[in-house]
């Protein structure tokens, strides 16, 4: 186990270092500067913010100085907010993306892993096809139009929960977490009745059943540990997704979190905000995937007592 | 190519009934995208701006959007551009992802494990946010959309691909094509493609809504298709600018949108299931 984490760990940081030079190089080839899209400038104050910003450094210089507040966790000023720092603006905006991301995964595992057992252990009953149409909706109704069609219903309609802002009225996180949880929910329940119904149909199961452990104690200690193992590599990845998610509720809830600076950034052209994030989510991808491959590993016997 | 694998694939797709109805919407879709200037009540550019947003009526079935124009003929002229792009960017997919697993499924060994490797380190990547970068730099191009939604969607079929043509490289009629001399080119092309086709089928018809819901984002964020083409994402992204009001502009574009990746993931399962019986009980 720590042999791969190790070894995992090695391999990541080379590809981290590679995202970031491929980033900050793709960015200096991208035309256009970073003040063009203001109103003009004079030549003089484009000088003094190139200098202040060390633009006219040769491109080398500037890697070289990147790379190197890089690795001492300062990404650089941003283009767009003088005198505040990408680090800083990563730091307000990431509890809250966090703080989204969690409730949202938590909506997820409870509602995904509670039908898809359900409809596994009550497969070609009620129990299991109305539970699994709901998830195909889940899975074809994107996060895009599912917000809005929420705020459409309960907020505009319904008048019961707000239409916008985290934590400035009462219940104004419900909408969110729901709209961002529920496309995960759909895939951990098909991907949990999948692995159930697999491991449902296996010998020590059948063992368990024969010396006399009640139903409830077969699920949930023996079934349930071989059986959420795709559900617990799917976590990684889902982490990513949740990246992409956030960025759309973010958008459509006004919240003032990572996703939304980044797409702020993206249409500012605030290119070191842009390098910043993409780098700081590609090591928390990274990571997110590292521990769910650990997690899975570890929950499954086979590969837990070879290594 | 196995005849009879083929036909009784076909037999089994013909019997699920989701799977039909799936194909029957797509083929229906796809001869409105492309009959779209024909079909359309009024063309791309009719534009009433003194009607505003008007709720659906007989002259505008599905009403029309703050600027006049009639929403039936955007989601119209909308389908072509989603469509394309689903159909396009899996082709994209397609090409690499084949390619890509043929070779390092076939030469194996170290080619293999360096190939594999760079499959699985690209996979952990937030590619997302590359597409967003590319779109940021290079200007929403369409395609440059092609091409970057493509270059993510590959890593999947790669290792698919990769997969079946180890399961095949052992056997006999692929080791006497070997002795006979024939050529890599030729060995990939007519022994080794035509027996992997089913799950490249399969996979393909399932990436095409991944590709669509990649675009609906994309365009949705204000990154993807730009006026005056629209997509649907386009189309849902204007919907939410005024569901307060006028909540029929979300509601259609929004029911086009989720029935046809309904459609596409029926059929691409029942495809599935057509075209591999084992596991077609899970």
């Amino acid at each position: 186990m720590i042999a791969i984490f190790f070894r995992r760990i090695l391999v990541a940081i080379p590809v981290l270092l590679a995202v970031a030079s491929i980033t900050f190089f793709l960015i200096k080839i991208a035309p256009g500067g970073p003040f063009d899209a203001d109103k003009a400038v004079s030549p003089q104050v484009l000088k003094n913010l190139n200098e202040a910003y060390n633009l006219d450094a040769s491109n080398w210089e500037q890697y070289v100085d990147y790379m190197s507040g890089l690795l001492r966790g300062d990404l650089g000023p941003s283009f767009r907010f003088p005198g505040r720092s990408v680090t800083e603006m990563i730091a307000t905006g990431l509890p809250v993306t966090f703080e989204l991301a969690f409730y949202a995964i938590l909506i997820a595992l409870v509602m995904g892993i509670f039908s898809g057992v359900l409809a596994a252990l009550k497969r070609n009953t009620f129990l299991d096809f109305i539970p699994m149409a709901i998830a195909m909706i889940g899975i074809c109704v994107p996060t895009f139009l599912m917000g809005p069609l929420l705020v459409l219903i309960f907020g505009i309609n319904l008048e019961i929960l707000p239409v916008s802002g985290w934590g400035q009225l009462p219940g104004d996180k419900i909408l969110p977490s729901l709209t961002l949880g529920f496309a995960y929910a759909a895939y951990i329940a098909r991907l949990s009745r999948g692995g159930m119904l697999e491991v449902l149909n296996q010998d020590f199961i059948r063992t368990a059943r024969a010396k006399g452990l009640t139903e409830r104690m077969v699920v949930i200690k023996h079934a349930m540990q071989g059986g959420l193992i795709p559900v617990v590599s799917f976590l990684g990845p889902a982490i990513a997704g949740l990246l992409a998610g956030s960025f759309v509720v973010e958008t459509i809830f006004q919240i003032p979190g990572l996703g939304r600076f980044y797409v702020e950034a993206a249409f500012n052209r605030d290119y070191t905000m842009i390098l910043g994030t993409t780098i700081f989510f590609s090591a928390m991808i990274v990571f997110f995937n590292l521990m769910s491959d650990l997690a899975a590993l570890w929950l499954n016997p086979r590969s837990r007592d070879a290594s | 190519m196995n005849n009879s694998l083929w036909s009784d694939a076909l037999y089994r797709l013909s019997r699920n009934r989701a799977a039909m109805f799936g194909g029957f919407i797509l083929i229906l879709l796809i001869i409105c995208a492309a009959l779209a200037p024909w079909i359309a009540p009024y063309s791309y550019s009719y534009q009433n701006l003194s009607l505003g947003a008007s709720p659906p009526s007989t002259d505008h079935l599905l009403g029309t959007d703050v600027l006049g124009r009639d929403l039936l003929s955007r989601i119209l002229y909308g389908a072509r551009i989603s469509l394309l792009v689903g159909f396009v960017a899996t082709g994209v997919a397609l090409v690499i992802g084949v390619s890509w697993g043929i070779i390092a499924g076939y030469i194996g060994g170290r080619v293999d494990s360096i190939m594999m490797r760079i499959v699985d380190i690209l996979y952990g990547l937030p590619f997302i946010i590359f597409i967003i970068l590319l779109m940021v730099i290079f200007g929403r191009n369409l395609w440059l959309l092609f091409g970057a939604i493509g270059a993510v969607e590959w890593l999947t079929m790669a290792r698919i691909v990769r997969g079946q043509v180890i399961g095949l490289k052992n056997q006999e009629f692929v080791m006497a094509a070997k002795a006979m001399g024939v050529s890599n080119l030729s060995m990939f092309r007519r022994h080794l493609l035509p027996n992997i086709l089913g799950p490249i089928a399969v996979y393909a018809t399932l990436t095409i809504p991944q590709v669509m819901l990649l675009e609906g984002f994309l365009s949705f964020l204000g990154l993807g298709i730009q006026p005056p083409m629209s997509s649907w994402g386009t189309l849902i992204k204007d919907g939410v600018e005024s569901m307060e009001e006028f909540s029929w502009l979300l509601i259609y574009p929004g029911i086009t949108f989720t029935v046809t990746l309904f459609a596409l993931n029926f059929f691409g399962d029942g495809l599935r299931d057509a075209l591999d019986p084992k596991t077609s009980d899970n």
